[in-house]
């Protein structure tokens, strides 16, 4: 019982900061993606301007 | 200097989670009942308030952009629907992976548990919905009206322990009971971790609002491109 107590509190443990970390992961890699649209959005319509 | 600001608080949350993992591992001692799986609890019971209160300020700002016509608590909704979610997320896998030992089972459809899972539906289909309606000032009204709307689903989940009985432990927090169903020290750990995860839910939720104003500039730059292409093709 202790071990299996062990081996699922690290589970419960593991399981939290995973959850976490990979939104922290989606965040990151969604704002690179905005950011990248956003600059060529502005490039596209300055160059229509000029 | 404010990103700078965000980033220490961000650190400093994870600092703070780091060394309440040493506390509850190495000073407090096993529960008597249930041995060290209780620890899991320092994550559950904060990962639903986090989300709680991550829902509370959506369904006011949802309810402030109606009324207001505010996009900037339009955005503000959706970061804290969304990053409200990741902690309804933590909370049902921990109480999952919790009730595997104790109850020997994963999950059973007791009120208290199906209104968490209702609540997270409900949430997620306001993300899914903001997405298929295509007019920033429809998607306010209409996704904002559902988010107001859900926070029912939240009291209901928070006072199901008290309404029905449930298999789902009833409360120990000494502000609901009165005290003496929770070890002080046990007690405490609780609202350290708590702490953590709220200056964490605070960065996670003004990147998030970030984002939603920048895709907000984006839609904006697109459909000027667009106007700009058309008076082209018909001048």
């Amino acid at each position: 019982m202790d071990q299996r107590n062990f081996t699922y509190m690290f589970y419960g443990f593991a399981a939290a900061w995973l959850i976490l970390a990979l939104y922290v992961v989606s965040l990151v890699s969604r704002g690179r993606k905005l950011a990248d649209q956003l600059e060529t959005l502005k490039r596209t319509l300055s160059q229509e301007k000029g | 200097m404010f990103d700078k600001i965000l980033f220490g608080v961000g650190a400093a949350s994870g600092l703070y989670l780091v060394r309440n993992l040493y506390t509850m591992l190495m000073v407090l001692p096993d529960e008597a009942a249930q041995g060290m799986i209780y620890r899991i609890m320092f994550f559950h019971i904060p990962s639903w308030w986090t989300c709680f209160i991550c829902f509370f300020i959506a369904g006011a700002a949802s309810g402030y952009s109606i009324a207001k016509k505010n996009f900037r608590a339009d955005s503000l909704a959706v970061a804290a629907t969304e990053v409200g979610l990741a902690f309804t997320f933590v909370g049902l896998a921990t109480g999952m992976i919790w009730a595997k030992i104790i109850w020997g089972i994963w999950w059973t459809w007791d009120a208290r548990l199906t209104w968490a899972f209702i609540t997270a539906l409900t949430y997620a289909a306001y993300l899914m919905m903001r997405n298929m309606i295509p007019d920033p000032n429809e998607r306010m009204r209409v996704s904002g009206a559902l988010n107001v709307f859900s926070f029912a689903s939240v009291v209901i989940c928070y006072k199901a322990i008290d309404w029905w009985r449930t298999q789902h432990p009833g409360a120990v927090m000494s502000f609901r009971t009165g005290g003496g169903n929770i070890d002080p020290a046990m007690e405490g750990m609780t609202y350290q971790n708590l702490f953590a995860f709220l200056m964490l839910c605070l960065v996670l939720v003004t990147v998030r609002l970030r984002q939603e104003e920048s895709l907000r500039t984006l839609e904006g730059m697109r459909r000027l491109a667009f106007t700009r292409q058309r008076i082209a093709v018909l001048g």
